[in-house]
């Protein structure tokens, strides 16, 4: 799967503000065609990480090179061969949904013809064809965010960088961008894309980085990292008492480790079923009981004791 | 290498500015009837409000020509004044603050100088176009002395870039758009009203005299007042045009470097 030197090569990468470290030198590596994932919560750092990817944000400290190149020296030849989505729209809402792709389109070399050629092509892609010629300002959050990345598109990059390419989105909205992401990763695009979705990380990368406090905290595809760093299967219960605390000490030996969140228990067992009826012969009666297999958020809270999303 | 990176793109524009002058000019059709109001109709009420109606009051006209001639000039350094503000000010805090534009333009190949010099070329586009227009009207109803009326295109053309650079750098740096209410306040109206535009700089005590001095607006009054009625300027040409590119390349580099703080971070 990974012919040649990778797409992007980051070694102690380090982003400072002032006094503040926001990326604190991580190592990464993406090749061709991979989707590859950033996950952590709010402030981890994703943002910064893909603004110097980008090109757009120079290095604090470390080694950084972008398909070959170097960020700081060869910013413009490197953003010519990127796409980015980022963060927070930045269309232009005076403009129609057709223009604001053509306007940046032009800014690649693009001819005009071929501009209003790909505009009409990228926009029945992100199913806004009907839309082309309304303006931006009254499209809904969705919608505004799949001609973001139809515009990130427009350039026929060779990296796609999404910075939370769905946040905010209901979840009809959401499935429609998974499944747009879904096909261009199937047409071979490389996938760059941050999120503090443990399921948007599981259904589109193949590999991936946790994030936390500018670290990398650990490395592996959706799969791996479940079985390195949980069970097969999770028991939820939650106490009708004021603390869960309480009980906690009991189960104990139930599992392989037992979680205590303000509002319910974790246990992380191999068989869930039968530590449900472990429980029971315990002669504790829980108001919710709920068993379902482990992911990546269970990931995030063995390797961070918080979790991702509050 | 993977077939996808070795595909055939594009050169970059050789002028990536060019580009940027593009994006602005594709926005522009579709207010152009709100703009051409504020920068052409505006400016030719004023001549006609104060050319004559002002002028029927003063009968031996101002130094030999009627108080309409000797206006024009300077309403219209005053019009390319006014455009290259307005363009420079609430549409540079709104592409930084509100909608972002200059970011996303960033993520492309653009560099920053090239982001500037698109957004001051369409403040060109839009003084120039003013002023012509105002030239027309103006030239219709008689109130231009000399052919040399026509220098004042690349005058207003020059002042624009003097006041609109630093207008920019300005606006890209406050965090509130009231600081841009407050330039209106004490810079761009004081200065309207002062540069010689409505009586000769020399009717004010000297301190004020030369504070007009100072400001670029005066420079390209002198000149276009010189222009319309055919006379030689006050100061040196030379000294005029000078004086304008010193604001024009003070205010480039000031702007460029605003803006790079702002856009790399
Ligand atoms: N321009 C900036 N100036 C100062 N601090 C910043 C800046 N950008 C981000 N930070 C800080 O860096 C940390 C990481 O931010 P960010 O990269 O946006 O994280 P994430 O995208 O994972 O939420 C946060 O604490 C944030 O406040
Ligand atoms: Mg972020």
């Amino acid at each position: 799967m990974t012919t040649g030197r990778p797409l992007i090569q980051a070694q102690g990468l380090v982003k400072r503000f002032g006094d503040f470290t926001a990326v604190d030198g991580i190592d990464v590596e993406v090749h061709a065609g991979e989707a590859f994932g950033f996950l952590g919560p709010n402030g981890a750092g994703k943002s910064s990480t893909m603004r110097m990817v980008g090109c757009t944000s120079p290095p604090s400290g470390g080694q950084l090179r972008i398909l070959g190149m170097d960020p700081v020296r060869d910013g413009p030849a490197i953003r010519a061969r990127l796409g980015v989505c980022p963060q927070l729209d930045n269309l232009d809402p005076e403009l129609t949904v057709r223009e604001n792709l053509t306007t940046y389109a032009r800014y690649f070399g693009i001819p005009r013809r071929v501009a209003r050629a790909r505009a009409a092509e990228l926009l029945d892609f992100v199913q806004l064809g009907d839309r082309a010629d309304s303006k931006v300002e009254p499209l809904s959050g969705g919608m505004k965010r799949r001609l973001t990345i139809a515009r990130a598109l427009v350039n026929e990059p060779d990296i796609v960088l999404l910075d939370e390419p769905t946040t905010g989105l209901d979840p009809q909205a959401r499935h429609l961008v998974w499944e747009r992401l879904f096909r261009l990763k199937q047409q071979g695009v490389t996938l760059v894309l941050t999120t503090h979705y443990m399921d948007e990380a599981e259904q589109l990368c193949d590999r991936l980085v946790v994030m936390d406090g500018g670290r990398i905290v650990a490395e592996g595809s959706p799969r791996a990292l479940i079985e390195r760093h949980a069970t097969r299967e999770v028991v939820e219960l939650r106490f009708a008492a004021e603390s869960q605390e309480a009980f906690a000490g009991k189960l104990d030996a139930l599992g392989e480790r037992v979680e205590v969140l303000p509002d319910r228990i974790l246990i992380y067992v191999p068989d869930g079923d039968a530590a449900v009826a472990e429980v029971a012969a315990l002669g504790l009666h829980p108001a919710n009981v709920l068993v379902r297999r482990s992911s990546l958020e269970d990931v995030f809270l063995h390797l961070t004791g918080r979790t991702l999303v509050d | 290498m993977t077939a996808q990176l070795t595909r055939d793109r594009p050169a970059l524009p050789r002028v990536p500015a060019l580009r940027v002058l593009e994006y602005h000019l594709v926005g522009y059709r579709r207010t152009w009837r709100a703009g051409a109001f504020s920068s052409f109709l505006l400016p030719t009420l004023t001549v006609l409000g104060f050319g004559l109606g002002v002028g029927a009051y003063i009968d031996q006209g101002v130094g030999g020509v009627t108080y309409l001639e000797w206006i024009v000039g300077g309403l219209l350094a005053s019009t390319a004044l006014q455009v290259a503000i307005a363009e420079s000010t609430w549409p540079v805090f709104g592409n930084l603050q509100w909608q972002k534009i200059y970011f996303g333009q960033r993520s492309s190949p653009l560099r920053v100088g090239d982001i500037l010099a698109g957004h001051l070329a369409f403040v060109l586009f839009r003084v120039l176009t003013s002023v012509i227009a105002f030239l027309l009207v103006t030239g219709v109803l008689g109130a231009l002395r000399s052919p040399w009326a026509v220098l004042t295109v690349p005058v207003a053309a020059l002042l624009a870039l003097a006041v609109a650079a630093p207008t920019f750098a300005y606006a890209a740096s406050v965090d509130s758009d009231s600081w841009l209410a407050m330039l209106f306040r004490f810079a761009v109206i004081p200065m309207t009203l002062f540069s010689g535009v409505f009586f000769p700089v020399e009717s004010l005590p000297l301190v004020l005299r030369w504070l007009a001095y100072a400001t670029p607006l005066w420079h390209a009054v002198d000149l276009c007042r010189a222009a319309v009625l055919g006379v030689a300027p006050y100061w040196s040409v030379a000294g005029h045009l000078g004086y304008l590119a010193v604001w024009a390349a003070g205010g480039w580099l000031l702007a460029r470097r605003v803006l790079t703080r702002r856009l790399v971070v």
